[in-house]
């Protein structure tokens, strides 16, 4: 900074010197470093407070209660344990579970195959690479509202390209492909259209482990004759494990509160075949007002997700330990 | 007495209450709540898969606080 610019800083700060009341300005004197760095960042724990924590300790109350959003003055009785043991007794909660596992499940087998394996190709640095990694980029930067309405068209029986493709292959008439009102057929649509979204995501995650190995450990394993068979299994992937279980618990996190796609695409149908847990959530919260039920239902998801992510957590300090 | 002896001083702290060895059996409980929460085989590994995960859960939080 030069120094009639310095000048005019000394000058401003005395000016607001000055202009501060004197109480004011003996108080903040008196303050400690500490004390200034929480009043620095007491609004956004606030913030957080208000916007995370208490909805949370809210929904654990309301789990506990018969409460319907609906009848806002019925008095609200407390029903203890009522609502869990209904819900973890429910045999349609219970199939709605197994439909998410499945759901998860494949979804993330498939992204971080896929992801992986692009992550390697681009990690290749051929000619246009970085071309061709901003077009793998496109479908995770489109709103999650845009790609089930337009994947909605793909899988029209009638005039759908995805239902035309796969009648230019396999012969079978395109009328016949209906991938989101056939019973078995509904869970994979999708299954691809998740896969198709977010398989750029783990890529990324994927590209950023194979960048940070360093080169030199490849040309140790030149000089001993190590095969690029035995440099992938013992340097390639160990070394990107960290990367790759960090996007498996993200996507696993993810995947597990899935909602909009399921909801634009099929709605839980045909019949109950893609009713994930979300989807069974938002109906018990939202069209029967059984609000204390699905707080309820909400606080058994939260803790299996807080479960997982411990357990990734863990796994992820111990293979960064090796 | 010295900083080198207080550091070599032992831990009172039992061997079987180590932090490697609880978080290892708080994550066995979770994972096992999981998998008895998604499936698909007998209802009441279902009912009981909540409270099995709370328990690894809350075991975990507390366990990753005991010395190593």
């Amino acid at each position: 900074m030069t120094e009639a610019g310095l000048t005019m800083l000394n000058r401003t700060a005395d000016g607001v010197a000055r202009a501060t009341p004197e109480p004011l300005a003996r108080k903040v004197r008196g303050i400690s470093d500490t004390g200034l760095a929480w009043l620095f960042i007491s609004p956004t724990i606030m913030l957080l407070l208000a916007i995370n924590i208490f909805p949370l300790f809210w929904a654990i109350y309301l789990s506990f209660t018969n409460y319907r959003a609906n009848r806002p003055n019925e008095v609200v009785r407390n029903v203890g344990l009522a609502n869990y043991k209904r819900i973890l007794g429910d045999q349609d909660i219970w199939i709605a579970m197994q439909t998410t596992a499945h759901f998860v499940f494949w979804t993330i087998l498939l992204q971080t195959l896929i992801g992986f394996t692009l992550a390697w190709l681009i990690d290749r640095k051929f000619r246009g690479h970085a071309f061709w990694t901003t077009i793998i980029l496109v479908p995770m930067m489109l709103s999650p509202a845009v790609v089930g309405n337009f994947w909605r068209f793909l899988y029209e029986p009638q005039i759908g390209l995805f239902a035309y493709a796969i009648s230019f292959v396999t012969g079978i008439p395109a009328t016949q492909i209906g991938m989101l009102s056939n019973v078995s057929l509904a869970p994979w649509s999708i299954v691809i259209v998740d896969t198709w979204m977010w398989t750029p995501y783990v890529m990324l995650i994927c590209l950023a482990g194979l960048r940070s190995i360093p080169e030199y450990i490849y040309e140790a394993a030149e000089v001993d004759r190590a095969s690029n068979w035995r440099q992938f299994w013992s340097i390639t992937l160990p070394m990107a494990l960290p990367f790759i279980m960090l996007a498996v618990l993200f996507r696993g996190i993810e995947n597990f509160k899935m909602f909009d796609m399921v909801n634009l695409l099929t709605g839980g149908g045909p019949g109950s075949t893609t009713e994930v847990a979300s989807i069974t959530l938002k109906r018990q919260a939202f069209e029967s007002w059984r609000t204390g039920y699905s707080s309820a239902f909400a606080i058994i998801l939260f803790v299996a997700v807080f479960g997982l992510a411990n357990i990734y957590v863990k796994a992820l300090n111990k293979v960064k330990q090796r | 007495m010295s900083l080198t002896q207080t550091a070599k001083r032992k831990s009172r702290w039992p061997r079987a209450l180590r932090r490697g060895l609880m978080e290892n059996i708080a994550t066995a409980i979770i994972a096992i709540g999981f998998l008895m929460l998604f499936q698909p085989f007998a209802l009441p590994l279902y009912t009981y898969s909540f409270i099995t995960m709370l328990a690894g859960t809350a075991m975990f939080i507390i366990v990753s606080k005991f010395p190593e």
